[in-house]
């Protein structure tokens, strides 16, 4: 799904898990797609939804507060967010907003994807 | 090796610790320099997004120079009684700003606010440990066809339980208020005779997170009152101190 200049792709893992495939720039614009994306990645069965964020290429704050609010969309279905392809500017903008404290962050999709099958 | 990301020289880098610059003497300077800021995960109160928009109806004024001036004179659109101190390379990524806030009964509030991101046709905002609330706060402008319009939105929680039984019993109001003053004196510096303020107020999250109760411990209001007391030992204490300095 494309939303200003946002692409998401949603991938099932496994009953227990999603993973969101981000690629472009994620600002305010991105309410829609962000919010069609966590939709289509929660089922009911989800309990962890994993952010791939390598094709990531632009972020401002607005940004960061759509990802607040995915994140107590989550919280409110007992969800976890994950997140792995954060390059070292976007780490530290994570670090820098504390995001990071509520957002599991992976060096590796294979991280990621193993914390997300954990029970 | 990582390029740089086209916001790389928007962010602010490398803060850990908020440190705050010279401030005017008359200034209350308090609960800044040291502090982490926080963000609405680390907040205690109910999560609210707050957004306040206004048409700069008639004013042939592009985004980008409505934000220039609003970074240049940020104090000026502010309220009565409210004091931003803004730090001397201006509101610029990783820049601290001190702030004096007037609260009812004429007390006063002392606490900070980092310059999180800047660019062209925004700013945002974040605030430290101790502060009424804990998240963020974006000053915004963009062209809606033929109109520039304004906005301000907050994404935000209040940082500890005093705070939040403020905002309960009438503080929301207050803040909500702050900003929509803010909004039509901005517009009126642009010559809107009666702005019109469209605002918004969403409740993004009813919990309370009482695991963050403790942050109450850092409460800028309650330190900037202990502060307030002490004032008179203080004004005693000085002509002591100058003479000890002087004699050293």
């Amino acid at each position: 799904m494309t939303e200003g200049s946002l692409i998401t792709d949603v991938r099932e893992l496994s009953s227990r898990a999603s993973v969101i495939d981000f690629k472009g720039d994620v600002t305010a614009s991105a309410e829609k797609a962000l919010a069609d994306a966590y939709t289509r990645a929660s089922g009911k069965f989800t309990r962890t939804i994993v952010l791939n964020f390598s094709g990531l290429e632009y972020m401002n704050s607005g940004g960061i507060g759509m990802l607040v609010t995915l994140l107590v969309r989550a919280n409110r279905q007992r969800q976890r967010l994950v997140a792995f392809g954060l390059n070292e500017h976007y780490r530290q903008i994570f670090e820098l907003t504390r995001l990071d404290e509520a957002i599991g962050i992976f060096d590796s999709e294979a991280e990621a994807y193993a914390e997300a099958d954990a029970p | 090796m990582d390029s740089q990301p086209r916001d790389a020289a928007y962010w602010a880098k490398n803060v850990t610790t908020l440190k705050l610059g010279q401030v005017p003497a008359e200034a209350v300077n308090l609960n800044v320099t040291g502090r982490r800021v926080v963000g609405p995960v680390q907040g205690f109160g109910k999560m609210w997004q707050k957004t306040m928009r206004v048409e700069l109806v008639g004013a042939d004024v592009s985004p980008a120079e409505v934000i220039k001036t609003w970074k240049a004179e940020f104090q000026r659109f502010w309220p009565e009684r409210n004091w931003f101190y803004a730090p001397l390379e201006g509101i610029a990524p990783g820049e601290v700003a001190l702030l004096n806030l007037g609260l009812p009964g004429r007390m006063k509030l002392s606490t900070g606010v980092l310059v999180l991101y800047a660019d062209d046709e925004s700013f945002t905002l974040m605030t430290p440990e101790g502060h009424m609330l804990a998240g963020w706060i974006t000053f915004s402008a963009e062209t809606v066809g033929d109109v520039t319009v304004v906005q301000i939105q907050a994404l935000e929680r209040t940082n500890d339980p005093l705070y939040e039984l403020g905002y309960v019993f009438g503080g929301n109001r207050l803040n909500s208020r702050f900003w929509i003053q803010t909004a039509e004196n901005l517009a009126r510096h642009f010559g809107v005779g009666e702005p019109e303020v469209d605002s918004q107020v969403l409740c993004v999250d009813r919990r309370r997170q009482w695991n963050k109760a403790g942050n109450i411990s850092k409460n800028a209001a309650v330190r900037t009152f202990v502060w307030t007391l002490g004032t008179p030992v203080r004004w005693l204490r000085r002509p002591f101190i100058r003479r000890r300095a002087g004699a050293s």
